[in-house]
């Protein structure tokens, strides 16, 4: 290997992904031609107004949604902020007791930590090996003080798609609200709030092709929440702000590119993901692929490979121009691995030595020989470097 | 975040392997911890002649055991111990503060080596020290720093 057979290969979907020209056009003329204030009633701020209730039906339409059900935040971390924490302030007097799983999002998973200290009581419920929740868990751990049931659609490291359906009929039958962070699913899980029993949604913009700083909570009609940003009446009083209006077309833009076609557009991205996946297992041994076999993201490939530590293996892809991530404590500010690969059980060694990849609408074919070019040899070397490498699996040395 | 010296290291680590016939060997760390170090030292009169290291952790502990292992090389065993973390990051051209304790880890892995040699010749162990990173309060290397 050398740098002449670099090649930039963009499989980081998951962290972001890069705005397509359509949304990037649709905002284009909100930012300086119709820049008026959509609060204002002079004809200035017709067209912005406009620009962010058209942006509002595509949502709503994209999540079998009313347009007045959804409000648009700052992303996803906001969405997730004010569902948890706008529910537990609005239903204070009804209980005290959230319940959500160990392989949330920080988003979810901190800010229950900080109503605890509130005096707040949350469940964190354990996954099954793959990632999977057991809605019986849920229903189990429903008291009568349960406010909030809060369950990720999809798993933004592993992959792994919940039972969203069965948890959210659990939280019903006891009358309790559920949310969940589909910050990962929109555009490849098929969402329809009613036939899925959500009462909160969370989702971003950039995760799908649209502008960063931007998301939606859906909130469905009726539901008791208090709001996190107070000030002006923007959103229907429940978000002040003026409102990001170039954002908002291009995250309305996004979201119905996104969901116009999921199915063809999963079984593309699956179908070299299943590649992916099938050159890495058989090409080095040792590595298992976290997350579930079936139930997962279209795009989303997690592997262990042992002996290794995943921020060097992330260094030598990125000197390749390969663009991945990890779950290894070493890329982190903690020194603790991903909780979510804990939480599935792997010991802290495997945790250490994980690799994600994850596929987008500009990835290749080429792209995937590529890695499976490039990552048999990284591995390969740095499993030479490993003292923990059983001699038998350790490329002979030539020095 | 890292020099061109680390990834000149991570990219084409130098004295890789271990010696079949090591004078003395340095093991520090944890897999659990995510990362562990390995040096074997050769040894001829109170002089390192060679050294090797094998190491499972992130960019900075292979550029760190790769350019300690450069660094002892031809010292004596004095000079070797007297290596500093601070040295070896130096030499690195800087580390990022979170990554500092790999250098800790390196010089410890030296001095492990040296100490296991001493204590092959029937010589006492020489006084580890604490963490230089924290002082032995907070970083990753700090339960298995000797």
């Amino acid at each position: 290997m050398n740098d002449k057979d670099q090649r930039p290969v963009y499989m980081d979907h998951a962290a972001t992904t890069f705005m397509k020209p359509e949304v990037l056009a649709a905002m284009a003329p909100y930012f300086s031609r119709y820049f008026g204030n959509p609060s204002s009633l002079y004809r200035f701020a017709r067209e912005s107004r406009k620009g962010v209730e058209e942006a509002r039906s595509q949502v709503a339409t994209a999540l079998g949604a009313e347009p007045e059900e959804i409000s648009f935040c700052a992303g996803g971390s906001e969405a997730d902020n004010w569902a948890i924490k706008g529910v537990a302030s609005a239903l204070r007097k009804k209980g005290d007791h959230i319940i959500t799983t160990a392989i949330e999002h920080h988003a979810v998973l901190h800010t229950c930590e900080a109503l605890e200290k509130q005096g707040y009581r949350v469940t964190y419920l354990p996954v099954d090996e793959f990632g999977r929740v057991d809605p019986g868990d849920v229903e189990d751990a429903i008291t009568d003080r349960t406010i909030l049931v809060s369950v990720m659609t999809a798993n933004n490291e592993i992959g792994t798609v919940q039972p969203i359906t069965e948890i959210g009929r659990v939280a019903h039958a006891h009358g309790v609200l559920f949310h969940t962070d589909a910050v990962q699913a929109v555009g490849a899980v098929p969402i329809d709030v009613d036939a899925l029993g959500i009462d909160l949604l969370s989702l971003s913009g950039h995760k799908f092709y649209g502008p960063k700083g931007t998301g939606a909570l859906y909130i469905r009609r009726g539901t008791r929440i208090e709001s996190l940003i107070h000030g002006g009446g923007q959103e229907r009083g429940r978000r002040a702000g003026t409102e990001n209006v170039p954002g908002i077309v291009g995250l309305g833009r996004a979201i119905e590119l996104a969901t116009a076609d999921i199915e063809g557009h999963n079984r593309r991205i699956a179908a070299m993901r299943d590649r992916l996946i099938r050159g890495v297992l058989g090409s080095i041994p040792d590595t298992r692929l976290n997350g579930h076999p079936k139930q997962r993201l279209p795009n989303n490939a997690n592997f262990s490979f042992r002996y290794v530590e995943g921020e060097s293996i992330l260094l030598l892809l990125d000197a390749h121009g390969i663009a991945a991530s990890t779950g290894s404590a070493c890329s982190s500010a903690s020194l603790e691995p991903s909780h979510v690969l804990l939480a599935i059980g792997l010991p802290h060694e495997e945790a250490h030595g994980s690799l994600r990849l994850t596929l987008g609408d500009a990835n290749t074919e080429d792209d995937v020989d590529y890695i499976l070019e490039v990552l048999p040899e990284v591995i390969g070397r740095l499993r030479q470097i490993s003292p923990l490498t059983p001699a038998c699996a350790r490329v002979p040395e030539a020095d | 975040m890292y020099t061109d010296v680390v990834m000149e290291h991570i990219t084409n680590p130098q004295n890789v392997g271990e010696l079949a016939d090591a004078d003395g060997v340095g093991e520090v760390g944890s897999p659990a911890c995510g990362d562990i170090m390995r040096i074997s030292i050769k040894v001829e009169g109170d002089r390192i002649t060679d050294a090797r290291f094998r190491t499972f952790g992130c960019a900075a502990a292979i550029a760190s055991s790769s350019m300690a292992t450069g660094m002892v090389r031809g010292k004596s065993l004095i000079e070797a111990w007297a290596i500093s973390n601070a040295d070896v990051v130096d030499a690195l051209g800087g580390l990022p503060p979170a990554k500092v304790h790999c250098s800790v880890l390196a010089r410890d892995a030296i001095r492990a080596a040296i100490n296991d040699y001493r204590t092959r010749q029937g010589l006492d162990a020489w006084e580890m020290g604490s963490c230089g990173c924290c002082g032995g309060s907070g970083c990753g290397s700090r339960p298995e720093n000797g």
